[in-house]
């Protein structure tokens, strides 16, 4: 619970997850965090930097390039008794490690007839906007939230950054976390008490009346943009962070389109078979008679992410491009 | 398994080699007659590895194994009438009728499943030996695996990190000289497989796995010392299965004259034999034997008969865990 005397802090989101692990760290001797140059260099994306110094090589542990290994160990070690965050790099490398956590993570619990729990976390970076090309940038966490058994979060805002790995170790399940690479540098305040949030619930991040913008994790900001900018031309949307990807809240979802009766779906995955497509399906089966327009997509184009600033950019889904998709949608039935 | 390992127990031995032959040959007449489907791997002919490896550990070890595990799984203390019921769908089956022949499960016997990925219950191995070594536990993880599966990527980055990291794993490569219907030498550039381990600093030593007695004591040296923290072991253990990969091949790979010629090393006949001329066994001994072991058989075919169907409605049951408490 919140204490009356919190006060509001200034932080990063890198920040906010790194006092995540640490607070993770401290609370129960059975954490720790294993991946690829999450030690002496400080995280990839310089997420843990200074736990090694903090914690100790036992619980900080550097381990070689081989994903399949030490993701799979992560497994071994949280089906015995520990509570291991992995980090994986970057989304795209953890397709090293697709046979842990498809074959193994996903299905040990089922296939042993409930016998095991697995209560690990796996954390890895997602997203484009770096100009990192087409090895590093990729959105593929919808593959994952296609899987039973596995919990997939996608965390926007500095509360959940700040608070979504207390409650993914807490839960007996394997969760992935994905940070998206281009929230890192995001500032803002936080409360000084701020902690565990739960992970089973969609969040309205923008209350409003004609349309319902739906996005996750780095789409937040320039959707919440989108909106701002929408309202100044005088249209109100309502912004839906979905948090979560499966468990999905769709019962959040279908409340809001009930009442826009309009929805805009704005996903950094490609279009074809993307995880905006699972929400349109469902939108459809639940909310088809209540909706005033056709539903429309915003993802990015197919094609591999390119480098070029400029292709880049074209590539991903823009605030110019959420706000014409929604006005659009508007105008179908205003 | 909870008994201290004695070396003088060659009945023991010959009925743990027994119980795994009679087993395997009823599952294959069962799959003959529509009892049990799926794919099913039988280990006859490999029962000498899976008694004497399990012989030599304790109950607070872990066994990760592969989808050829009905023997590793029996030798281990898997009750088979659990098995029996599992590889039948049952409710009653040792996994609820979830995992089938090719992913068997016991908890209570620390037998982390079988694994139908070539290679990948490694990874998991490395990690429940990681766990116990970060606990402070004196339990050694046995991870047995094909020779197939030292072609993959997951071994040589299992071996390496278990080696880097000193992990109280057992690396125990069953080399029946063909994956499928590849043969060893069609695929590595390298058929020495202990060189292999040796690589990555690891000791490793080749173990005949015809020999019941020879498995046990390699494997009872090997858990000894990687109880004891000097890090992992890898064994290769010579064998050769005597019936097709599974119940899906006609053998085209392999000459009848190699298969027969390796019927003349059954590990069960040379025990009993030995035991025989040793005057330890006679003819009314070993038949006392079969009938103790086919009796128990019958007992969990009819258990498996009597099982029950786990009803549809908890078809989504078990994907997952549901209370933290779930979690040990
Ligand atoms: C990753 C993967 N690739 C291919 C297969 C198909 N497959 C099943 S068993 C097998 C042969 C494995 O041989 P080996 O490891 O020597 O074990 P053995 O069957 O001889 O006990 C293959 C290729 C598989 N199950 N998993
Ligand atoms: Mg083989």
């Amino acid at each position: 619970m919140p204490g009356s005397d919190a006060v509001m802090v200034r932080t990063t989101w890198r920040e906010a997850m790194r006092a995540a692990l640490r607070e993770a760290l401290q609370a129960d001797p059975r954490v720790f965090l294993m991946g690829e140059d999450v030690g002496h260099y400080g995280g990839c994306y310089a997420v843990s930097r200074g736990l090694l110094e903090e914690f100790g090589p036992e619980r900080i542990r550097d381990t070689p390039l081989s994903e399949s290994a030490f993701v799979g160990a992560g497994i071994g070690a949280a089906l015995n008794g520990m509570r291991p965050i992995v980090e994986v790099m970057t989304v795209n490398f953890s397709l090293l490690a697709l046979d842990q956590i498809v074959n193994n993570a996903a299905t040990l619990r089922h296939m042993s007839g409930g016998q095991f729990a697995i209560p690990l976390v796996i954390r890895m970076a997602t997203g484009a906007g770096r100009q990192l090309a087409a090895q590093h940038s990729h959105s593929l966490e919808g593959w994952y939230a296609h899987v039973p058994g596995l919990k997939v979060l996608c965390p926007a805002t500095l509360e959940d950054a700040r608070g979504m790995l207390a409650s993914a170790l807490a839960d007996p399940n394997p969760v992935i976390l994905f940070e998206h690479v281009g929230l890192y540098n995001v500032e803002g305040t936080l409360r000084s008490d701020a902690g565990a949030v739960p992970i089973d619930r969609a969040a309205v991040r923008r209350a409003g009346t004609q349309l319902s913008l739906i996005a996750y994790g780095g789409m937040i900001p320039r959707t919440l943009e989108a909106a701002e900018k929408l309202a100044a031309q005088g249209i109100d949307a309502e912004v839906i962070d979905l948090r979560v990807l499966r468990p999905l809240d769709t019962a959040t979802l279908v409340a809001s389109v009930r009442k826009t009766r309009r929805a805009v779906i704005v996903d950094e995955g490609w279009r074809s078979g993307s995880f905006a497509a699972e929400i349109s399906a469902r939108l459809a089966e639940e909310a088809f008679y209540e909706l005033d327009a056709p539903i429309a997509r915003v993802c990015s184009a197919e094609v591999p992410i390119p480098y070029a600033r400029h292709m880049e950019l074209a590539a991903l889904p823009q605030v110019e491009a959420i706000v014409g998709a929604a006005r659009e949608v508007v105008g179908t039935h205003a | 398994m909870t008994a201290a390992p004695s070396l003088d127990d060659d009945l023991g031995r010959l009925r743990g080699m027994l119980r795994i032959r009679r087993f395997e040959e009823r599952a294959a007449e069962l799959y003959g007659a529509g009892k049990i489907r799926g794919f099913l791997h039988l280990c006859v002919g490999e029962e000498a590895v899976a008694v004497g490896v399990m012989r030599a550990l304790t109950e607070d070890d872990a066994v990760v194994s592969t989808y050829r595990e009905h023997g590793h799984a029996l030798a281990r203390g898997v009750p088979p009438d659990r098995i029996m019921a599992e590889m039948f769908g049952r409710a009653e089956g040792c996994c609820r009728g979830r995992g089938g022949s090719m992913h068997l499960f016991d908890a209570s016997h620390r037998f982390f499943g079988g694994n139908a990925i070539v290679a990948g219950g490694m990874p998991l191995a490395t990690g429940l030996a990681l766990a116990d070594k970060m606990l402070g536990r004196r339990a050694v993880t046995a991870c047995l695996f094909g020779d197939g599966a030292v072609a993959e990527g997951e071994f040589h980055e299992c071996m390496n990190l278990a080696a880097l990291w000193r992990l109280p794993v057992l690396f125990l490569c069953e080399n029946n000289l063909y994956a499928m219907g590849t043969a060893l030498a069609l695929t590595e550039s390298q058929v020495d497989l202990c060189a292999k381990a040796r690589s990555y600093d690891m000791p490793a030593d080749r173990v005949d796995g015809m020999d019941v007695t020879a498995v046990e004591r390699a494997a009872l040296a090997a858990v000894a010392t990687v109880r004891a923290g000097e890090g992992p072991r890898f064994l290769e253990l010579a064998t050769y299965r005597f019936r097709a990969h599974s119940m899906f091949d006609a053998e085209l790979y392999r000459e009848k004259r190699e298969v027969e010629r390796w019927k003349l090393r059954d590990p069960i006949a040379a025990l009993s034999t030995l035991m025989k001329l040793g005057g330890a066994l006679d003819d009314a001994g070993l038949s006392a034997l079969e009938s103790e072991v086919g009796a128990e058989l019958d007992a969990a075919v009819a258990f498996a008969e009597a099982g029950t169907l786990e009803p549809v409605e908890d078809l989504t049951r078990d994907v997952y865990a549901t209370e933290a408490s779930d979690a040990r």
